[in-house]
């Protein structure tokens, strides 16, 4: 038995068999291959092999995910149908090369061909080639190769670090929760996690080096440990827990159908943060109040040319519809810092957080922002729309950004188009700029949505995806709850109502203090919407209110915690 | 048999529209290449293809010689159109 403590990111207990997914060692030598023939039958027998499983995964990925997700597998077999790479690879083994050899060689030779190209679809290229000679190189060597959707028994993922690609593959009915060494609270990862809830633990640092290949593990998602090869004490141990955690989780169902109130009857609203739009359905399920964060990247990540109107339009009518006459805060496009999109071409920046990211691409590249507002404006007349732009760091930005969209809202209704008529436009506060002059924003914007991860790292200067400065991630600075109140008290002042869509909406310890601060929305992922309705409904905002002072005089997050903890929780 | 085609597809003839032509013209019996830029490649070549690196605006000729000759020259053309990949000149 051996025990692993990681980050906690997703809660949950699980049970299953490790699956690591880890490059497998391909080495192989060059040799002098005597009987070509027999090595050619090698080879082809490899080649089979790869096919038949390329052709497997495409008709499931198809099946899963549409056609779309699945056109990657689709280029995969192109490649490896190609007939002039099969004649280079059987004219090299014919000359008496060992199949390995030849493979890598004609596989290396097209590598370099693209890469010489500069295009970024020749990169992707690449990569596809990569994969299948991997694939056909671990056939030759009579090595399994893993594959993330061809799962067919219940397993926890052990992964280095898992790519939004992978995560999109992720199938909820084998894959039982996942294990990662890098990564941390709001790492996508995690977020993924807590979106399919499924337990996960990140940031173990050596996972992937101490577990071994289908080894059994208990994942405990909530305190952040892994037990490999448990005894079988510990083992029925963490299975009373998982039956407990499963009560728990059905007697918050009650909630479900519950309007969000603090215990002394203030109303609040508990919303639900959303990447696509089958999320909604999670939202609904847990009795969300609407939607306080509809990320719109999804659109136009995966993909090699931006998303049309129509396809946009489609997209966003769909949540809307979902959504009832919920409100649905939809966010423009906030890409670059760590999201990039191929096709857009951004350069590589030194400081990519700090750089041209979001809004500041919306307002320079007009023609994507343009397209994604009218798309909003047009699924705005089949629900409760409200946008927010994030990123904002200059009342500038904001009233350009806004300019634009009534542009675009009177030029639809002047050729006929069906629209969204008086729409709620907020901002993101993540900038402490924004926060601090929030007094000036009130009177120009309808709400605010303070987006916690992005305003923590922001404050405190310590970027949210290095291990080394994660302790900095501090929710209960003094510096970042003195600046949520300025915001909600300059809203306030000025009639206007404020979210919040970052991790810290759900936080047990923080949840009092928003409330006592006066908080109008909590935002969080659908698995906390039950957990933060039942935790507020035993709340007093009257309470929470005559500690406020005294709480934004203490100088440390731990004397926060233990003041909330004492003050405001147990009583 | 011989055809020239202008490339229209924005982003020239790489990953999906090259990916949807070489996907047509696999299934045909006869030898068929692609020229551009007085290169020939293979046409049922995913990799050829692209290598070849078409731009969009660009003219490449297409060459097939065997049976099926004159029913792959329908096909390709009506990829071309109803793909938005290019047009016959």
């Amino acid at each position: 038995m051996l025990e692993i403590q990681g980050i906690a990111v997703s809660d949950g207990i699980s049970f299953a068999k490790a699956y690591c997914l880890k490059d497998p060692d391909l080495s192989f030598e060059k040799v002098t291959v005597l009987d070509v023939q027999e090595e050619l039958e090698r080879f082809k027998a490899a080649m089979g092999k790869a096919k038949k499983e390329l052709q497997e995964i495409y008709e499931i990925a198809q099946g899963k995910f549409g056609a779309d997700k699945a056109a990657i597998f689709a280029a995969h077999l192109l490649v490896i149908e190609d007939p002039e790479m099969i004649v280079a690879i059987k004219s090299k083994i014919l000359a008496g090369e060992n199949a390995e050899y030849a493979l890598d060689e004609v596989a290396s030779m097209y590598i370099e061909m693209f890469e010489g190209i500069d295009n970024i679809y020749m990169q992707e290229r690449v990569a596809d080639i990569r994969d299948v000679s991997k694939r056909v190189l671990g056939h030759l060597l009579g090595i399994e190769m893993v594959d993330i959707n061809r799962l067919s028994s219940e397993v926890i993922i052990v992964a280095e670090d898992l790519t939004p690609s992978m995560t999109a593959m992720l199938d909820t009915k084998y894959v039982k929760g996942f294990i990662t060494d890098i990564g941390g609270k709001t790492s996508h990862s995690a977020i993924l996690a807590r979106t399919l809830e499924i337990p996960a633990v990140v940031g173990t640092k050596n996972a992937t080096q101490v577990i071994q290949q289908e080894t059994l593990i208990i994942l405990d998602g909530t305190n952040g440990k892994i037990i490999v090869n448990p005894t079988s004490e510990v083992l029925s141990f963490y299975k009373q827990l998982h039956t407990q955690h499963i009560t728990a989780c059905e007697e918050l169902l009650q909630y479900r159908s519950l309007a969000s109130f603090s215990a002394d009857g203030c109303a609040v609203e508990i919303a639900g943060n959303i990447g696509k739009p089958e999320d909604v359905d999670m939202i609904l399920n847990a009795g969300g109040d609407g939607v306080g964060l509809f990320r719109t990247e999804f659109l136009y990540m995966g993909r090699q040319e931006l998303p049309s109107e129509e396809e946009q339009f489609l997209a966003y009518k769909s949540v809307l519809e979902k959504m009832q006459g919920k409100p649905t805060i939809v966010r423009t496009l906030d890409i670059g810092g760590d999201k990039h999109l191929s096709y857009l071409k951004l350069p590589a920046e030194m400081n990519p957080f700090l750089g041209y990211r979001a809004i500041r691409i919306s307002l320079t590249q007009q023609d994507i922002f343009r397209v994604q507002l009218r798309a909003l404006l047009r699924a705005g007349a089949y629900g409760h729309l409200k946008i927010m732009f994030p990123m904002i760091a200059t009342l500038d930005e904001f009233l350009r950004a806004k300019a634009i969209l009534l542009e675009e809202q009177q030029h639809l209704k002047s050729n006929g188009y069906l629209i969204a008529e008086n729409v709620e436009i907020g901002i993101m506060i993540e900038i402490p700029s924004a926060a601090i002059i929030a007094d000036i924003f009130a009177k120009e914007v309808d709400f605010f949505s303070i987006g916690t991860n992005d305003l923590i790292q922001y404050t405190l200067a310590a970027d949210r995806m290095n291990e080394n400065v994660s302790y900095l991630y501090q929710p209960y600075h003094p510096a970042v709850l003195r600046l949520i109140k300025n915001v909600i008290d300059a809203a306030h002042q000025q009639g206007k109502w404020v979210g919040m869509c970052g991790e810290m909406a759900a936080d047990e310890i923080a949840i009092p203090i928003l409330l006592g601060l006066g908080l109008n929305e909590f935002s969080m992922s659908a698995s906390s919407i039950l957990k933060t309705r039942a935790h507020i409904a035993k709340l007093s905002k009257q309470q929470s209110m005559l500690h406020i002072e005294r709480i934004l005089l203490l100088s440390t997050t731990d004397e926060v915690k233990e003041y909330v903890q004492r003050h405001l929780i147990s009583s | 048999m011989k055809k020239m085609y202008k490339i229209t597809a924005p982003e020239g003839l790489h990953a999906r529209p090259a990916a949807l032509l070489v996907t047509a013209v696999t299934p045909f019996e006869c030898d068929v290449a692609l020229t551009y830029k007085e290169k020939s490649v293979n046409l049922k070549s995913i990799m050829g293809v692209m290598a070849q690196g078409v731009a969009p605006g660009g003219i490449v000729e297409i060459s097939a010689e065997g049976p099926d000759a004159e029913k792959l020259f329908q096909t390709v053309t009506e990829v071309f159109i109803s793909k938005g990949i290019g047009e016959e000149c």
